[in-house]
């Protein structure tokens, strides 16, 4: 009974992965990311309702924390306050437990399915891309999150940098295949 | 000391870094997502103008989850900002307050200083480069890059990706030389 079982779950595992590699619409996303998860699964859209939840909650903390302040990055920018690399820091020590955590004992999401991580690859524009964000970064004093949050918190203003940030993203979609990667 | 009061103090560092640690847990285990904020900007480009550009032609539909999380960090920045926020102005350290007075700046209400980011400075010279240059440098080089801080720096160095690593180092490289090299001019315009 109990190898049955496994023998069912290794190949509902094989079938993710033929989905996964199958999947074209992933190939065009899959610069972005380094987990290779996509689900299977159709909800409706309710469903979402709990990454809004989970948003919510991040930004509660982007507040409180005052990681959205842009007085902090400045100091952090100007090795002025540990603040900045402390929260950054601390998360990146709990991400990778983690996912040790999630990786070693093969834990699945709520819904049953297998998580599976790919690694990213190196092109040039992590570098060039890198670095006019970071330009961008200490100018606006945010990061993509940051900017709805500071939306948020009445900064209205801000909505015009985040359409300058949308339309950023458009003309890199459009001269993509011109430049250095 | 009640304990709404005890909430609306600024919440230290090893209190925030591991909450949005845990993001990169719960995202996964609730429905296989990655921790990415950068591809929001994206989606709505596919969603409004994908203009017949390859790199936008892609089912958006599929990510709308990542629209729910912007739009819940939009209303958590609300919530936190009009109900929970310390009455107290933001403390600096004191070099960067004597800096950014030369500039003008003094006032630390809000997330971000009111005198540069405002609807009237919009129209003028620095207020263009500050909030359209800076927004596009943001939006651009995210995606030239594959991702942002929480992609990147958080998820992406999660799982050890040397990648990521690369990209972390060139946001804190450009900050850098912006902070203290090319801001100043800017904000002195």
């Amino acid at each position: 009974m109990e190898s049955k079982d496994i023998l069912q779950e290794t190949e509902l595992e094989k079938k993710h992965h033929e989905f996964l590699e199958n999947n074209t619409d992933f190939e065009m996303r899959s610069l972005d990311s380094v987990c290779f998860n996509e689900s299977e699964l159709k909800h409706p859209w309710w469903y979402n309702l709990k990454y809004a939840a989970v948003g919510l909650l991040f930004g509660i903390v982007f507040v409180k924390a005052e990681i959205i302040s842009w007085f902090r990055i400045q100091e952090m920018f100007r090795l002025q306050s540990s603040h900045m690399y402390g929260v950054i820091g601390s998360a990146v020590v709990v991400g990778l437990i983690s996912v040790l955590i999630i990786k070693k004992f093969k834990i699945k999401t709520i819904y049953g399915e297998p998580i599976e991580f790919v690694d990213k690859k190196f092109n040039k524009g992590q570098i060039y891309g890198g670095l006019l964000f970071g330009l961008g970064w200490a100018i606006t004093g945010a990061c993509p999150g940051p900017l709805f949050a500071q939306i948020g918190s009445g900064a209205t203003a801000v909505i015009v940098t985040l359409l300058s940030a949308i339309a950023g993203t458009w003309v890199y979609g459009k001269v993509r295949d011109r430049i250095p990667h | 000391m009640s304990f709404i009061e005890f909430i609306k103090q600024p919440w230290p560092w090893y209190v925030a870094g591991p909450l949005i640690g845990l993001i990169v847990p719960t995202l996964l285990l609730i429905g296989n997502k990655t921790f990415g904020i950068s591809s929001s900007l994206r989606h709505i480009c596919a969603a409004c103008v994908p203009a017949n550009i390859p790199f936008f032609k892609y089912d958006w539909k599929k990510e709308v989850w990542n629209l729910f999380f912007v739009a819940g960090i939009t209303l958590g920045g609300f919530l936190a900002f009009w109900l929970l926020q310390n009455p107290e102005p933001i403390q600096v350290n004191a070099k960067l307050a004597a800096e950014l007075n030369q500039y003008g700046i003094n006032d630390y209400s809000g997330m971000v200083p009111a005198q540069l980011f405002n609807w009237d400075t919009l129209f003028s010279v620095k207020g263009l480069l500050l909030m359209v240059g800076g927004g596009f440098l943001v939006g651009f080089g995210t995606r030239y890059a594959g991702g942002c801080t929480s992609g990147h720096a958080i998820m992406g160095l999660s799982n050890l990706q040397w990648p990521s690593l690369v990209a972390t180092i060139s946001f804190m490289v450009g900050g850098f030389i912006m902070a203290n090299l090319l801001l100043p001019f800017l904000l002195k315009l």
